[in-house]
C-alpha cells in the first residue's frame, strides 16, 4: 500500500504542480514557477526513492507497488502501474534529471520568457516520462510516450536557440513528425499483439513469452514495435532528427531529450519487444546489432568533424546508444543488463555534458568550436575541468559510469544468445571496439580544442564568471553519480539483474 | 588483510584532498608528500609481512553482471607487494622532487593531485586479482598520463602528445579488453587466480593472450604501438620519471609477469612476445643513437629496456625480467630526475645546449654517470646484473630449450647482445655531450638543484648502485617475486652465466670506445655525426609516425568529413522527402508551415488527452 501511494505521489506531484501553475494568476505564477518546479520535482524524486526503499528489499524481479484499475474498457485501456528492477533505474534517472533541471532553472531562465508555461510543460513532460517507465499496460505506455513527444515540441520551438528562430522551429517539427510517425508504427505493432492475445497487460504478455502469437504475427509486431522504437533510440539510420533537435533545444530540453527520451526507446525495446514478441525479435536481432554497431562508428566519425559543441554532444549519443542497441540485440542477460546500465550512465553523463555545453554557450554566446577558441582552462578553469571530466566519463573510462554498460554490451556480443550467429556477433564486437578508439579520439580532441589551446577568439561575454554555486548544486548530483556508479556498478546491477533474469526466463525458449 | 586496500586508498585520499585545496600550493604540497610518504610506509609494512609470511588473497565485493561476476579482490603476493614498494618509492621521490621542481608552476595543485591519482591506479594494477579491476587501474593510469603530458597545454606539441598518448594506448587497450573477454570466457572467471588455476593449453588461450599483448605493447611502448612515448617527453620531467620510465610503462611487463604461468602454456603467444621484444629492443636503441633531446634519448632507451624485460619473460626468465624491471625503475627514474636538474639549471633538455656540466653540477654529474653506467650495464651497478640475468635466461632457452620455439629464443638473445652494443654507444654519447668537454655558455652558471631535488636523486641513486647485489641472493629474489600461485616448481631466482656476461662486457666496451673515439676525432662534437645521412631517419624513429598518419589518422579524418556531409545531404534527405510526401497526401495540409505548426501540435496534444477521456466516457 505504501508503495502504491508513493508511486502515485511521484506521478501526481508534478501533475498537480503543473495544474496549479496553470490555474494561478499569471504574474504571481511567473514569480514562483521555478520554486514550485524545484519543490514538486523534489517531492517526486523523494517519493520514488521511497518506492525504491520499499520495493527493492522485496525483490526486484517482480512487479511491486502495482495498481491495476479499468480506465477505458471500450479501448481496453487500464490504469496499470508498477515498478520492478528494470523500471526503477530509469524512473529514478528521470526524477533526478528533472530535479537537476528545475534547480538549474531557478537561476538560468530559458530564452523566450513565459516562465510559468516553461515550468508547467517540463513538469508535464516529467509525468509523461515517469508514466512511460511505470506503465504496465501497453496502451497506457503508448499514451504517456506520446504526451512526452508532443510536449517536447513546445520546449524546442518556444524556448530553443534564440539566435535562429526558423531553424529551431524546423528542428522541433522534424523531431515531432519523425518521432510521432515512429510511435504510430509502434502502435500498429501493439495492436497486432492485442489482436492476437486480447490483452494489453505487459506483465501477463511477458510471462507468456510470445505464446499465442503466431510466428508471422510476431515478426510483423516486432518489426513495427522495434522499428517504431528505433526512431526514438535512435538506431542508425533513423537518427537524423536528433542532432538538430538536441542542438537547438534549450539546455534543459537537451538534457531531458538526451538523458531521458532516448531511454524511453531503449527501455521499450527491453520491456516490450524482447519479452512480448521474442521470436520476432530474434529474427531481427542480427540486423539490430549490425545497425547498432554502425551507429557506434558513424556517431564517432560524425563527432570527429563537428564544428559545434552542442551538435557534437548530440551526435555522441548516436554512438553511445549504439552500445545500448548492441546489448539488446545480443538477447543475453549480460547484454540486456548492459543496455540498461549504458542507458542510465548515458543519461547521467550526457545530461552533464549538455549542462556544460549550455553553460559554455550562455557565457560565450556561441557553441561553435572555432568561435569559442581554446583556453577554457585559463578563462574558466573549473568549467574546463568539469568538461574534461565529462569527456573522460563519456569515452567510457573504466572506473567511471560510462564503462560498465559498454563492457556488458560487449560481453553480450561476445557470447550472444544460442540462437544467434556467434561469428557474426564477434565481427560486430570487433567493429564496436574500433568505435571505442574513435570515441576516445574525438572526446580528447574536444578537450584539446576547447579546454586547452591558445587559439584567440573565445571570450566570456556575460560576466557570469566560472562555475556558480547554483550550477554546482544542479550538476553536483550528476558528477557524484558518475563517480559512484563508476566505482560501484553493483548499485545498479544488483537491482537490474534479477529483473532481466526474470524477463529472459519468460522469453526463453 | 586490511593493509592491501589501504595501499590504494591512501594515495586516493591524497588525490581527492589535493584537488579540494585547489590553488593553495603549500597545502597541496604537504598533502602530496604526506600522502606519498604514508603510502610508502604502509606498502613497506605490508611487503615485509608478505615476504616473511604467505601471500594474502582477499575478496571485498562481488558484482553480478549476468555473465561472469566481477570480483573486487586484492592479491598481496610477493610480485604484487614488491612492485608496490617500487611504485611507492619512486612516487615518493617524485613528489618530494616536484615540490621544488614544479615551484614556479601556477597549476602545481592539480599536478600533484593527478600524480597521487596515478599512484592509486598503478597500485591498484599491481594488487588486483581480477582482470576487470586491473583494467580500471590500467585505464585510469592512462588518462592521468595523458592529462599530465598535457600539463603545459599552452604548447601545441604538449596538446598533440597528450591526445596521441591516450589514443595509441587505447588502440592497444581495446585489443586487451577483447583478450580479457576471451580469457575469462575460456577460464570461466575474471579472477586472475582462477584463470591461473584452470588454464590449459588451447588455441583460445593463445588467442586471448596474444590479444592481451596488444595492451602490453601499447602501455609498454613496444613496436608497433611505441610511437607515443618519445612525444610524451614534453610532459614535466618528474612525470617522465615516474610514469614514463619507472611505473606505468612497466605495467605491461607486470601484466605478462602476473599471468606468466598462463603464458608458459602458449608457445605461440611467447613467440609473438619474443618477436615484439626483439624488434623493439633494436629499433628503439637505434632511434636513441642520434637524438639531440636528452629526454628523448632516455625515452627511446626506456622502450628498448622494457623490451629486455618482455624478452626475458618470453624466454621463461621470470625472475630475470622482473629483476631488470626493478633496477631499470631505479636507474631510469634517477636519470630523468637528473635530466630535470639539468633542465632546471640550464633551461633546456637539448644535448647541444649542455656540455661541461661535470664542473658546475658535480652531484648531478655523479648520479647521472651512475645512472648511465647502470643503463650501459657496467659492473658492479644494478643494470649490469639484471641485464646479464636476462641474457643468461635467453641463452639458456636458446641453447637448452625453453617454453618457446628455439628460433624465437635465439632472436631475443641476438637482439639482446646487439642492443648491449647500441646501448653502450648512446649512453656514452649522452654522457660525453652533457658532462664532458668545454663548458658552454648557458652551462657556465649552472648549479646543482635545491635540497628537495637533491634528496630525491640520492634516494634513487642508492638502489641504482646496490640493487645488483640481489643477484648474489637468488633465493631471496625468488621469494620477493613469488607469484603467489602454487606451481610444481617455483620460478628460480636470477642466474648469471659467464659466457654471455663476458661477451656483453666486450660489447659494452666496444660501443663505449667507438663512441669515445668518434668524439675525440671530432674534437668534442657529436659522435652521432658519424652516422651521416642515416641519423635523421633514426631520429624520426624510422618514420613509423608517418605510416600511422597515412593508414589511420588521415583516412579517419576523411571518412568523418564524408559522414558529416552524407548525414546532411543523404540520410536527412529522406526525412525532408517524407515531409513532402506527407504534405502531398494532404494529411497535414499547410500544417507544417511555420506559423501554423503550433496549432497542429496543440491539436495533437489535445487529441491524445481527449482520446483517453472519450474512451473513458464511452465505456460507461
Amino acid at each position: 500500500m505504501t508503495g502504491q501511494l508513493l508511486l502515485h505521489a511521484a506521478l501526481g506531484a508534478p501533475l498537480l504542480g503543473c495544474l496549479g501553475l496553470a490555474a494561478a494568476p499569471r504574474r504571481a505564477a511567473d514569480a514562483v514557477a521555478p520554486a514550485v518546479g524545484v519543490a514538486v520535482a523534489g517531492i517526486s524524486l523523494a517519493a520514488l526513492i521511497g518506492v525504491a526503499v520499499v520495493a527493492v528489499p522485496q525483490g526486484t524481479d517482480r512487479q511491486q507497488a502495482v495498481t491495476d484499475l479499468a480506465w477505458a474498457p471500450a479501448l481496453d485501456l487500464r490504469w496499470h502501474l508498477g515498478v520492478d528492477g528494470l523500471s526503477l533505474p530509469f524512473a529514478l534517472l528521470t526524477a533526478l534529471l528533472v530535479f537537476c533541471c528545475s534547480v538549474y532553472t531557478l537561476r538560468v531562465r530559458p530564452d523566450g520568457g513565459r516562465l510559468r508555461a516553461f515550468v508547467a510543460v517540463v513538469l508535464l513532460v516529467d509525468v509523461g516520462m515517469l508514466g512511460t517507465f511505470l506503465a504496465r499496460d501497453l496502451l497506457l505506455f503508448f499514451l504517456f510516450f506520446e504526451v512526452v513527444l508532443v510536449l517536447m515540441w513546445f520546449v524546442i520551438a518556444w524556448w530553443g536557440d534564440p539566435h535562429d528562430r526558423a531553424s529551431r522551429t524546423s528542428a522541433a517539427t522534424t523531431f515531432l513528425l519523425y518521432t510521432v510517425l515512429g510511435s504510430a508504427v509502434m502502435l500498429v505493432g501493439l495492436l497486432v499483439v492485442h489482436a492476437q492475445t486480447g490483452t494489453f497487460d505487459m506483465v501477463e504478455l511477458a510471462a507468456r513469452g510470445g505464446e499465442g502469437i503466431g510466428r508471422g504475427a510476431q515478426l510483423v509486431a516486432a518489426l513495427a514495435i522495434v522499428g517504431g522504437l528505433a526512431v526514438k533510440v535512435p538506431v542508425w539510420p533513423l537518427h537524423s532528427w536528433l542532432p538538430d533537435a538536441h542542438a537547438k533545444a534549450p539546455t534543459v530540453g537537451s538534457v531531458l531529450l538526451a538523458g531521458v527520451l532516448l531511454k524511453m526507446g531503449s527501455y521499450g525495446l527491453v520491456r516490450v519487444a524482447v519479452p512480448i514478441v521474442p521470436d520476432g525479435v530474434a529474427i531481427m536481432a542480427p540486423v539490430l546489432g549490425g545497425l547498432g554497431v554502425i551507429g557506434i562508428v558513424y556517431g564517432a566519425l560524425a563527432c570527429l568533424a563537428q564544428r559545434d559543441l552542442k551538435r557534437l554532444v548530440a551526435y555522441s549519443s548516436v554512438g553511445h546508444m549504439g552500445f545500448v542497441v548492441l546489448g539488446v540485440a545480443s538477447l543475453t542477460e549480460a547484454g540486456l543488463n548492459g543496455s540498461v546500465f549504458a542507458g542510465v550512465a548515458h543519461g547521467i553523463i550526457t545530461g552533464l555534458l549538455f549542462f556544460l555545453a549550455g553553460a559554455i554557450k550562455d557565457r560565450h554566446g556561441t557553441s561553435e568550436l572555432a568561435a569559442l577558441g581554446g583556453g577554457l582552462y585559463a578563462r574558466l578553469p573549473r568549467l574546463g575541468a568539469l568538461l574534461t571530466f565529462g569527456a573522460i566519463a563519456s569515452l567510457g573510462l573504466p572506473g567511471l559510469a560510462g564503462f560498465w554498460g559498454e563492457l556488458l554490451a560487449l560481453a553480450g556480443a561476445f557470447r550472444p544468445a544460442e540462437l544467434l550467429d556467434r561469428p557474426y556477433f564477434l565481427a560486430l564486437l570487433a567493429v564496436a571496439l574500433g568505435g571505442l578508439v574513435l570515441t576516445a579520439w574525438y572526446l580528447l580532441d574536444v578537450v584539446r580544442r576547447v579546454c586547452q589551446g591558445d587559439a584567440p577568439g573565445g571570450s566570456e561575454v556575460t560576466g557570469i564568471g566560472d562555475v556558480t554555486p547554483h550550477e554546482v548544486a544542479s550538476w553536483g548530483p550528476l558528477v557524484a553519480l558518475t563517480l559512484l556508479l563508476g566505482v560501484w556498478p553493483g548499485l545498479v546491477l544488483i537491482v537490474v539483474d534479477p529483473a532481466v533474469q526474470a524477463l529472459i526466463a519468460g522469453a526463453g525458449p | 588483510m586490511i593493509l592491501a586496500p589501504l595501499i590504494v586508498l591512501v594515495p586516493f585520499a591524497a588525490a581527492v584532498a589535493g584537488l579540494a585545496v585547489g590553488r593553495n600550493r603549500i597545502a597541496a604540497a604537504r598533502i602530496a608528500v604526506a600522502g606519498a610518504g604514508i603510502t610508502l610506509a604502509v606498502t613497506i609494512t605490508t611487503a615485509v609481512a608478505v615476504w616473511a609470511g604467505e601471500p594474502v588473497l582477499d575478496v571485498w565485493a562481488t558484482v553480478p553482471t549476468g555473465w561472469l561476476p566481477i570480483t573486487v579482490a586484492t592479491r598481496a603476493d610477493g610480485l604484487g607487494v614488491t612492485l608496490a614498494v617500487m611504485v611507492a618509492t619512486v612516487a615518493f621521490a617524485v613528489q618530494v622532487y616536484s615540490t621544488s621542481y614544479m615551484r614556479p608552476e601556477p597549476r602545481y595543485g592539480s599536478f600533484a593531485a593527478l600524480v597521487s591519482l596515478f599512484t592509486t591506479a598503478m597500485l591498484l594494477v599491481v594488487l588486483a586479482d581480477d582482470l576487470i579491476v586491473l583494467l580500471v587501474g590500467w585505464e585510469v593510469m592512462g588518462v592521468c598520463s595523458a592529462l599530465l603530458i598535457g600539463q603545459h597545454w599552452e604548447r601545441p606539441e604538449a596538446r598533440a602528445a597528450a591526445v596521441k598518448a591516450f589514443v595509441v594506448t587505447r588502440l592497444g587497450d581495446v585489443g586487451m579488453l577483447a583478450g580479457i573477454l576471451v580469457l575469462a570466457d575460456q577460464g570461466g572467471s575474471f579472477r586472475i587466480s582462477a584463470l591461473q588455476a584452470s588454464a590449459t593449453a588451447s588455441p583460445a588461450l593463445s588467442t586471448g593472450l596474444v590479444l592481451l599483448l596488444c595492451g602490453v605493447a601499447g602501455k609498454s611502448a613496444q613496436v608497433p604501438l611505441h610511437v607515443w612515448l618519445p612525444d610524451a617527453m614534453v610532459g614535466p620531467t618528474p612525470v617522465s620519471a615516474l610514469i614514463h620510465a619507472a611505473t606505468m610503462v612497466a605495467a605491461g611487463v607486470f601484466l605478462v609477469a602476473r599471468l606468466h604461468t598462463v603464458f608458459l602454456l602458449s608457445a605461440a603467444a611467447l613467440a609473438v612476445l619474443a618477436v615484439i621484444a626483439a624488434v623493439t629492443m633494436v629499433l628503439a636503441a637505434l632511434a636513441a643513437l642520434a637524438q639531440d633531446d636528452y629526454k628523448r634519448v632516455l625515452a627511446w632507451s626506456t622502450s628498448s629496456q622494457l623490451a629486455y624485460m618482455l624478452g626475458a619473460l618470453a624466454v621463461g626468465g621470470y625472475s630475470a625480467g622482473l629483476f631488470h624491471l626493478l633496477s631499470h625503475a631505479a636507474f631510469k627514474a634517477l636519470l630523468f630526475l637528473g635530466a630535470g636538474a639539468i633542465a632546471h639549471a640550464v633551461g633546456t633538455t637539448l644535448l647541444s645546449g649542455m656540455g661541461g656540466l661535470r664542473r658546475s653540477m658535480p652531484l648531478t654529474f655523479l648520479v647521472s654517470s651512475l645512472g648511465l653506467a647502470a643503463l650501459a650495464a657496467l659492473p658492479p651497478l644494478s643494470g649490469f646484473f639484471s641485464k646479464e640475468s636476462v641474457l643468461s635466461a635467453a641463452e639458456e632457452a636458446a641453447v637448452h630449450g625453453g617454453p618457446l620455439p628455439p628460433w624465437a629464443a635465439w632472436l631475443v638473445l641476438l637482439a639482446g647482445l646487439l642492443t648491449v652494443l647500441l646501448t653502450a654507444a648512446y649512453a656514452t654519447r649522452a654522457w660525453l655531450l652533457a658532462f664532458a668537454g668545454p663548458t658552454r655558455s648557458a652551462a657556465a652558471v649552472a648549479h646543482d638543484p635545491p635540497r628537495a631535488m637533491r634528496i630525491a636523486v640520492v634516494l634513487l641513486a642508492v638502489p641504482t648502485a646496490v640493487l645488483g647485489l640481489l643477484a648474489f641472493a637468488p633465493s631471496l629474489v625468488a621469494r620477493m617475486l613469488d607469484p603467489g600461485v602454487s606451481v610444481a616448481a617455483d620460478p628460480p631466482g636470477p642466474t648469471i652465466d659467464v659466457l654471455p656476461a663476458l661477451l656483453s662486457l666486450l660489447l659494452v666496451g666496444t660501443g663505449a670506445l667507438v663512441t669515445c673515439a668518434q668524439w675525440l676525432r671530432r674534437g668534442g662534437r657529436d659522435p652521432a655525426l658519424a652516422l651521416g645521412d642515416v641519423a635523421p631517419l633514426l631520429t624520426a624513429g624510422l618514420g613509423v609516425d608517418r605510416i600511422y598518419d597515412a593508414v589511420f589518422v588521415r583516412p579517419s579524418r576523411a571518412l568523418s568529413r564524408l559522414v558529416v556531409a552524407g548525414d546532411r545531404d543523404v540520410v536527412h534527405a529522406y526525412v525532408r522527402g517524407t515531409g513532402r510526401v506527407v504534405r502531398a497526401f494532404g494529411a497535414v495540409p499547410h500544417a507544417a508551415q511555420a506559423g501554423r505548426v503550433q496549432q497542429y501540435v496543440t491539436a495533437a496534444l489535445a487529441f491524445v488527452v481527449v482520446l483517453a477521456a472519450v474512451g473513458a466516457g464511452a465505456s460507461r
